[in-house]
């Protein structure tokens, strides 16, 4: 896809988002909608990886530490032909396997998600894998800068940089906010850039609403040979949705049908603003 | 004097030996073998290991949830992956990546929990794992297995090998003696009669198996009393059909474990006995849920009776 149309499709998932977690009266709209246009270059420019070809050991793999924004996720999967958009009708009801979090009952799913701090450990793994079998598969996996606290994430960012897996690249979805507020203020981890370079990460920075910058961002990978990359994508919570960025509400507020057409009123002009 | 462990004419090697050797047959014709270390390949007798397959050992430093996540993560890309850690900080410190990246992910990692129970004696409770057979028997998607003997160990590792589910594995380091000359069978969930008895059954599991087992002969030699001994090895899943032919006997029955007395062999035993109506009288053999004693791990056997003493005094209170 091209980077316009790269754009045009952020809105077409910001809308859809919105819709399934309207219809479920369930979801964390913020992070989604601060994530997706992540995925959005990951699945539609970046990845080798689609839904025919999932079982093949060669493809790349993206793994979501940040679990519980999974309706990004899904929205992405969909389209990708994973499954059938159909199928978010049932998100979150009874029986469904189109839970609050990724699981590996969901066609496109790698690793079952939700407890914060384990993406990264995971995704070393597959690394390490990629590297043991010399494929040339790369391991991609977004974290949530409220998930930083978690030790575990330090564990897996002091193997990375000590197995040199330039096939890994972690996305840091940097919208500063968590459920009880700042991130600054509950646990601040900033300068995390100099924290992960100390750790032995090749860091960059990007817009993470920009598609053009995160394609060259992906382009450049790895940023040095020889060591993990980190993204820090800096982003807004509830991005797209003018009432809804950085509002802690949003953290996982559903929207009521008069602010779900009011959202969607505002991504459809957008849309034609692109088109 | 009582006999311990120890005075058992036939001494083999100890399980965790066994477990290594079995480690390195393996990974002689399998380059998916792998093996992941916390600064545990001292401990785990793995040195020879790393020294041979270099290419299949990944040390992971004192991080054990990074150690079980990176596992969980290999075995995703189709590694056999068996994570070596002692059991007591494996199973604590991890459980959340047991929980979820092992086991809710189904990632078919093999995990080892080295040392386990009291082996590491008077170096504490730090070191102890007397909860890990109740929390990861709460665990769906999890088998969990501990072997008695040098076989069930070699087998159990075989077979952890090829599963495509996760299977927690955990066992001391002392020598132990062969149980059983019956060396032809070993199925996970499939608990091994290693001797056959009349008037009681004494079931055991991991290294509880050899004091249970000379508890039978001192009760035959001095009391008359004729035991049957089990090695359930697998706690989960739990060996039911046996153990209904077992109750369906109506003679006593005595669980020892290494092992709180919370949540391990005994309740698992217990709680099918009672749902299916049998009422044989039942005893728990464990730790107590006390601070525990200071010792060796024969010394810490010997104060809770999980000793040939102990089991059959309690064999004896149960016969009548």
């Amino acid at each position: 896809m091209s980077e316009k149309e790269l754009a045009q499709k952020s809105v077409e998932y910001r809308k859809k988002i919105l819709k399934y977690i309207y219809q479920a009266k369930a979801g964390h709209t913020g992070g989604s909608l601060s994530c997706i246009d992540i995925l959005n270059v990951l699945y539609n420019y970046t990845m080798n990886v689609d839904a025919a070809h999932f079982g093949s050991p060669d493809r790349d793999r993206y793994i979501q530490s940040k679990g519980h924004t999974v309706e990004a996720l899904y929205v992405v999967l969909a389209s990708r032909g994973f499954f059938p958009e159909s199928d978010l009708d049932t998100l979150c009801k009874y029986q469904s396997h189109y839970i609050g979090h990724p699981t590996r009952k969901v066609h496109g799913v790698e690793q079952n998600t939700g407890a914060l701090g384990h993406g990264l450990s995971l995704s070393v793994g597959a690394a390490i894998a990629g590297k043991l079998d010399k494929r040339n598969y790369r391991v991609f996996t977004v974290l949530g800068d409220g998930e930083l606290p978690e030790g575990s994430n330090w564990e897996a960012a002091l193997s990375a940089s000590h197995y040199k897996l330039d096939n890994l690249c972690a996305i840091l979805d940097k919208n500063n906010l968590q459920i009880t507020g700042p991130t600054s203020a509950v646990c601040n981890t900033d300068p995390v850039d100099e924290k992960f370079e100390a750790f032995g990460w090749s860091v960059r920075h990007v817009d993470g609403h920009n598609v053009g910058e995160l394609m060259a961002a992906f382009d450049a990978l790895p940023f040095e040979p020889g060591k993990p990359s980190m993204i820090i994508a800096h982003t807004v919570k509830g991005k797209g949705v003018s009432y809804m960025e950085n509002q802690l509400k949003w953290h996982h507020g559903v929207p009521d049908h008069q602010q779900y057409a009011d959202a969607i009123q505002e991504l459809d002009l957008l849309e034609e603003t692109l088109s | 004097m009582d006999a311990t462990i120890e005075n058992i004419a036939v001494k083999q090697r100890a399980n965790l030996e066994v477990f290594s050797g079995t480690l390195q047959q393996l990974a002689q014709n399998d380059r998916d073998i792998i093996v992941v270390t916390s600064d545990s390949r001292g401990s785990g007798k793995l040195v020879p290991f790393g020294q041979k397959f270099p290419e299949q050992i990944v040390e992971i430093g004192i991080a054990e949830q990074n150690l079980v996540g990176v596992s969980a993560g290999l075995a995703s890309a189709g590694k056999k992956v068996f994570a070596v850690s002692p059991a007591c900080f494996l199973t604590a410190r991890a459980l959340e990546q047991i929980k979820n990246d092992v086991a809710y992910s189904n990632n078919p990692v093999k995990l080892i929990g080295i040392s386990a129970g009291v082996s590491y004696g008077a170096l504490g409770s730090t070191h102890h794992s007397l909860h890990d057979f109740a929390v990861l028997r709460t665990i769906n998607n999890l088998i969990v297995v501990a072997p008695a003997d040098n076989f069930e160990t070699e087998q159990a590792i075989l077979l952890a090998a090829e599963s495509d589910i996760p299977v927690y594995i955990r066992f001391g380091k002392k020598q132990m003696p062969l149980l059983s000359e019956d060396e032809k069978t070993f199925e996970f969930g499939k608990g091994r009669v290693v001797r056959e008895g009349r008037d009681i059954t004494i079931i055991g599991t991991g290294e509880t198996v050899a004091p249970g087992l000379l508890a039978a002969e001192k009760l035959e030699r001095e009391y008359n009393v004729s035991a049957t001994v089990v090695s359930m090895h697998t706690i989960k899943p739990l060996d039911y059909g046996l153990l209904q032919n077992i109750a369906a006997t109506g003679r006593p029955i005595i669980t020892v474990e290494e092992h709180s007395v919370y949540g391990g062999l005994g309740e698992a035993c217990a709680s099918f006995l009672i749902q299916n109506n049998y009422h044989n009288r039942f005893r728990i053999i464990g730790i107590p849920d006390e601070y525990t004693v200071t010792g060796s791990q024969t010394e810490i056997f010997n104060h809770y009776g999980i000793s040939e003493a102990g089991i059959a005094g309690a064999a004896l209170g149960l016969v009548q």
